[in-house]
């Protein structure tokens, strides 16, 4: 695989992580457990889009064949879609929110630490600007944990249950494929290797103020980044995008 | 001379407000990085505060209505991300009018930028009673920039921006 065709599949990727994700925060506007803390998810998913944006857009510099951010993100079907697992869950409660929050917070902001030293100006702009950014929803969502962990019985055994089953959904976020293989080798990401200690590190440190027990080790969520979804994805993207579905022509 | 030219945009944009802000202009905020000026275009270098922020369409579409209005050739924007935006980009008049505006302005230099568990800096001013007793409500207020306060001497609940 040549430089350029992995850089464009690691754009779209990251695009595809931050977008997804974003969708999903979008749907508790206006559903969120009190008013600043609906504002406060809407804010996230907010700055997700943007990160979104500036992906896209990357990528349809890298592929040079005049798509644009909104045809990424509008005109391509599930199996072209390359976004963890993760992302797709639903919001199940707010416990389920916060947990899966935490999980892709706390790998982004390690990621884009790294990321943002990246001798390719575009990756290295995008994540200076997102760490900023990521910092914030690290520590929103990590706040959240303690606070529910070390909470009142009934929350505590929801953020318990709620991180238990989001667990093994991290496995992902740290595989490889060739299209990491080969801008690692170009110098360009870091490996995820390089900071897997200090992601765990800093989701240990939040257990443990949390109260939180051993998380259990589920089976390896995977498939994501090859274009394999769990069934949420299928109901998510026909709800995104209903517009141009309807009105292919559509112009904002 | 292209000096003068280029200086009288600067000072137009300067009266393009905020769109959410209206008492500060684009210029103080920060976010207008370059200027430049040909025969045939004038191309504005801008950056995001924050990457989603929605102001910044509404910016591009100002700046490109007001100058043409002025004659100006062929606006153009163009949008860079590094270096990244900071709050210690805005000027100390625009720190002013925030806080005559009733938002506490971000505070510089203090330690706000603390990864995990921090709570934000020490002392966030109530803009209306300048009490130092508030405290944080929510790490995002009306707008992604801003965090919520309340102060509990006047029960007056404000906006602070925060530092990024």
């Amino acid at each position: 695989m040549d430089v350029n065709e992995a850089l464009l599949k690691y754009c779209l990727r990251l695009g595809d992580d931050a977008m997804i994700l974003g969708h999903r925060l979008s749907e508790l506007c206006s559903k969120g457990p009190y008013l600043e803390e609906d504002i406060a998810l809407t804010n996230i998913s907010l700055d997700l889009f943007g990160q979104t944006r500036m992906m896209y857009t990357t990528a349809g510099e890298i592929e040079g064949k005049g798509r644009t951010e909104d045809d990424f993100a509008y005109k391509r079907l599930e199996p072209e879609f390359q976004n963890v697992l993760l992302v797709e869950q639903p919001n199940g409660n707010f416990g389920n929110t916060v947990a899966r929050q935490m999980i892709f917070s706390v790998f982004y902001y390690h990621l884009f630490k790294e990321l943002q030293t990246s001798s390719n100006e575009k990756l290295a702009a995008f994540a200076a600007k997102s760490l900023k950014e990521t910092t914030y929803h690290m520590r929103h969502s990590c706040e959240w944990i303690v606070r529910l962990g070390d909470g009142t019985e009934e929350s505590h055994w929801k953020i318990q249950d709620a991180l238990n089953d989001i667990w093994s959904y991290r496995h992902e976020l740290f595989e490889k494929d060739e299209v990491d293989e080969t801008l690692i080798e170009a110098g360009l990401i870091p490996d995820t290797v390089t900071f897997k200690a200090a992601f765990e590190a800093t989701i240990q440190d939040v257990l443990d103020r949390a109260t939180i027990e051993e998380l259990e080790e589920g089976w390896k969520a995977t498939g994501g980044r090859k274009g394999h979804h769990s069934e949420y994805l299928g109901h998510i993207l026909p709800i995104f995008q209903s517009i141009p579905r309807t009105y292919p022509e559509s112009k904002w | 001379m292209l000096a003068d030219k280029i200086a009288s945009i600067w000072k137009i944009i300067q009266t393009i407000p905020d769109p959410e802000i209206p008492v500060i202009s684009v210029v103080e905020l920060g976010v207008i990085r370059n200027v430049e000026l040909t025969e045939t275009e004038t191309l504005i270098t801008i950056t995001p505060t924050y990457s989603g922020c929605p102001a910044m369409k509404v910016f591009e579409d100002d700046i490109i209505k007001t100058l043409e209005e002025k004659g100006f050739p062929t606006v153009k924007i163009k949008t860079v991300f590094s270096p990244a935006w900071t709050t210690d980009w805005m000027s100390e008049v625009a720190l002013q009018k925030l806080l005559d505006y009733g938002i506490a302005p971000p505070q510089k230099g203090t330690n706000d930028k603390g990864v995990l568990f921090a709570s934000g800096p020490k002392e966030v001013p109530c803009p209306q009673c300048k009490s130092k007793d508030t405290k944080l409500l929510s790490q995002f207020g009306s707008t992604a920039c801003k965090a919520a306060y309340t102060c509990s001497n006047c029960g007056e609940t404000f906006d602070y921006f925060k530092c990024i």
